[in-house]
């Protein structure tokens, strides 16, 4: 992109609107359509004040926000604040004390700013958010940070598909493998017949035609082209930065469907926060980001060249660049091929289930050459899917996330509610405990309650599940350090339990952030009821009211 | 307008089971596995595919399938039907079936039957037909993934009609056996997918003594140029 190298400063001065006077944030979004253009394909979209993703929406901690939203489309249309802790019925869900956003019309949400960090909204009605309804949020934290940094930039992946988003439900529908380029096929028969014998390769094939079932069965929908900040590869999206600055990369995965591994080769990332939340510190190599989470990590590049940002998707199907370039003009050497895509073995078929973060199961499967397989506790126990740093080093695991300062003191859940991720691929049902959305009943929970969900993935799909308006403190052996999510990734075959204080009133929703997955039916509404508390539950007198009192930094 | 009524009809057939957190969705495709030139044993053009609207729970399919000869149809084959889940892989059907083949008289039948998908991917079709003139039918196909985008796709139908059909020249169990063999392209995604291969059918026993007697072929091989859509 001749004479804009330096795009994504571009982007945040235009974006820094009218900037707080006093205590209210006052931002006007216009909902329109606009065109997607990759390189590779050109359609129409849908996006905020004339593109995709909308602007970057800044906020800070502590002030009001207030969001004008006028819908220039002919349909209905809401934006969900994602991850955000705010009162119901301004959470931007249809039907929860919100009736949408008519045509013409313009709504007013209002909330206050009761947190900092990375965050994302998009739309919550129909299938807008594939369509392009998706841009990033940065809020200014009140206290200082306990890390430093001397310049930011948003990296905010997406997956643009030439199909509209209503195309690729219905082609799923019609045929669940419609978009799945990578199933194996007679060149990979007999490569797995010279390897391993004729006998155990059809064996093989015979064991998962039994289920019915496709090893390749990880990315749904391919066929995408990988976006940073609205810019495939090849348009190549630029930040800059001088050696030796310290660069907070701000990562957001707002796609519809793709989970993707990222790394900045040549450099270590230093991961600060979560979903928003301050962490202790992780040195990676590499880290996996699914659909709907946010990642802030710190690169300190010192040499004078140019580096490249690459997500590669868990399939390898695509990989996203962005570069980070020292002076105007510098581009990074291309990207790398993508590398060999991983293959579900039989362990995330569920075998190792009933056993909690797949610790020890039994449905491991060691590489046919003797060496143990990766570990991970997030991953069934040889899963397929367990991530490897494409330098051999350190691959960030959801066990190395520790809160920095814990939002909530520690206590004992008062009940725990187990969740099953049910599915049937072939028909493309996608369901909670076996029950559609629409055939459904809301999950209730009481006011001052602590809850410990425990997801089951009982399907060969990784789930990024999320909670509206509640935060997910994720049990991942850090005890009182739990860190607080908005979205959790429940690998196939794998169990993972949250615990959620139950401390905001209203309906809410939780669901599967797999665009497909959700409008197929994997979803539930919450709905938190003014109940008795229970022992050890935390005072609920005048606890609805929306004062920022939360985030204890 | 046909899409409407279809669409209002299965919504009717979904209503007692109304007041649910959402509506149901309802999807709608088609699907023409075969639009082919048949040469060899004479020509024809011939086709098979289904259209359909409906939800998870319940789908409502016309499903078509016809040979063109000489300007004139040797088999015109419409079914209206009612699809609904059974188990996790097959789905049960039921609905009507209309013949209106030219030089010989018209079927009405009703049917009922399973569709779905057989454990080692055998996508699998068994109706039963119901009339004055009862058949059976079973269909299976596969597809052989030869690279992700060419496709071997062998297929077998066998018709079993259950009386003598003497109009139509059939003997009781005296089945029609159809063999087929296709090699496709995935053009356009799985859109636009066009194949050749080879088709081949043969009449067995009193089915195939009385069409000789008619004096016609019993068996017949062509080579067969076409297109899959789906859309």
């Amino acid at each position: 992109m001749p004479g804009l190298p330096f795009r994504g400063a571009a982007f945040a001065a235009a974006l820094l609107l009218a900037a707080g006077a006093g205590d209210a944030q006052e931002i006007r979004l216009s909902v329109t359509e606009t065109v997607i253009d990759t390189g590779g394909f050109r359609k129409t979209a849908l996006g905020y004040d004339g593109r995709s993703p909308g602007p970057v929406l800044r906020f800070r901690e502590g002030e009001e926000a207030v969001i004008h939203v006028t819908n220039t489309l002919d349909e209905t249309t809401s934006i969900h604040w994602h991850g955000f802790i705010l009162p119901y019925d301004q959470d931007g869900v249809p039907g929860h004390g919100f009736d949408g956003i008519a045509p013409g019309e313009t709504f007013t949400y209002r909330f206050p700013m009761r947190q900092a960090g990375t965050y994302w909204y998009h739309s919550h009605s129909g299938a807008q958010e594939a369509d392009g309804a998706y841009g990033a949020i940065i809020v200014e934290p009140k206290d200082p940070e306990p890390f430093e940094y001397d310049r930011e930039h948003v990296i905010l992946l997406n997956d643009a598909h030439p199909h509209a988003a209503s195309r690729i439900l219905r082609n799923l529908k019609m045929s669940p493998d419609y978009y799945n380029r990578q199933q194996r096929t007679l060149a990979d028969l007999i490569a797995d017949a010279r390897a391993q014998g004729l006998g155990a390769a059809l064996k093989d094939r015979a064991d998962w035609g039994e289920m019915r079932m496709m090893p390749t069965d990880i990315e749904d929908v391919q066929g995408y082209a990988p976006l940073i900040n609205g810019m495939s590869p090849a348009q190549n999206w630029t930040g800059s930065f001088t050696p030796g600055e310290r660069v907070r990369l701000r990562i957001v995965n707002g796609s519809s469907m793709s989970f993707f591994d990222v790394r900045v080769p040549g450099l270590t990332m230093t991961v600060v926060q979560a979903d928003g939340n301050d962490v202790k510190p992780v040195e990676v190599d590499e880290f996996r980001i699914g659909v709907g989470e946010t990642y802030d990590v710190i690169v300190t590049p010192t040499e004078d060249r140019a580096y490249s940002v690459l997500a590669e998707s868990v399939a390898r199907t695509a990989m996203a660049r962005a570069s980070l370039v020292p002076r105007e003009g510098m581009t990074p050497e291309p990207p790398p091929a993508l590398r060999e895509p991983p293959r579900l073995t039989m362990a995330d078929m569920g075998m190792a289930h009933g056993d909690h973060s797949g610790h020890g199961g039994m449905g491991g499967m060691a590489a046919s050459d003797g060496t143990p397989p990766p570990f991970d506790p997030f991953y069934a126990f040889g899963s397929g899917l367990t991530p490897v740093a494409w330098n051999g080093g350190r691959f960030l695991s959801y066990a190395d996330l520790e809160a920095e300062t814990p939002l909530y003191p520690f206590r004992a859940p008062d009940r725990e509610i187990v969740v099953r991720l049910t599915g049937n691929m072939e028909r493309y049902l996608w369901s909670l405990d076996d029950v559609k959305f629409e055939d459904s009943e809301p999950m209730r929970l009481r006011l001052g309650e602590r809850v410990r969900i425990t997801f089951v993935n009982e399907t060969m799909m990784t789930h990024p599940m999320h909670i509206h308006g509640l935060w997910s403190l994720l049990d991942n052996g850090s005890g009182s350090g739990m860190p607080a999510k908005h979205v959790v990734a429940v690998a196939p075959g794998a169990t993972a339990s949250i615990e959620v204080e139950v401390d905001e009133p209203g309906m809410w929703l939780l669901h599967c952030h797999l665009a497909y997955h959700m409008k197929a039916g994997m979803m539930r509404r919450i709905v938190v009821e003014d109940g008795p508390v229970q022992a050890g539950g935390m005072a609920p007198a005048g606890h609805a009211g929306h004062g920022g009192m939360r985030h204890g930094g | 307008m046909a899409g409407d009524l279809m669409r209002a009809a299965v919504l009717a057939a979904l209503l007692p089971g109304a007041a649910a957190a959402a509506e149901a969705p309802v999807y709608w495709g088609v699907q023409v596995e075969r639009l082919e030139g048949r040469f060899g044993d004479g020509e024809a053009l011939a086709w098979d595919g289904d259209a359909f609207v409906g939800t998870d729970a319940l789908k409502l399919s016309l499903r078509s399938e016809a040979e063109l000869e000489d300007g004139g149809f040797e088999t015109l084959e419409n079914q209206l039907r009612l699809q609904t889940p059974v188990s996790t892989f097959f789905d049960a059907v039921a609905g009507l079936r209309l013949d209106t083949p030219e030089g010989a008289p018209d079927r009405l039948h009703a049917v009922v039957g399973l569709h779905g998908l057989a454990p080692q991917w055998f996508e699998i079709d068994a109706d039963l037909f119901l009339s004055d003139h009862p058949s059976a039918r079973f269909e299976a196909e596969y597809e052989a993934l030869i690279t992700n985008r060419v496709i071997l796709v062998p297929s077998v139908e066998i018709d079993l009609p259950l009386a003598d059909d003497r109009a139509l020249d059939l003997g009781g169990f005296a089945p029609k056996v159809e063999i087929g063999a296709r090699l496709g392209y995935d053009l356009v995604d799985r859109a636009i997918a066009p194949y050749v291969g080879v088709h081949y059918e043969r009449l067995v026993g009193e089915s195939a003594v009385r069409t000789r007697r008619a004096g016609e072929d019993a068996e017949a091989v062509f080579a067969v140029v076409g297109v899959r859509l789906m859309f």
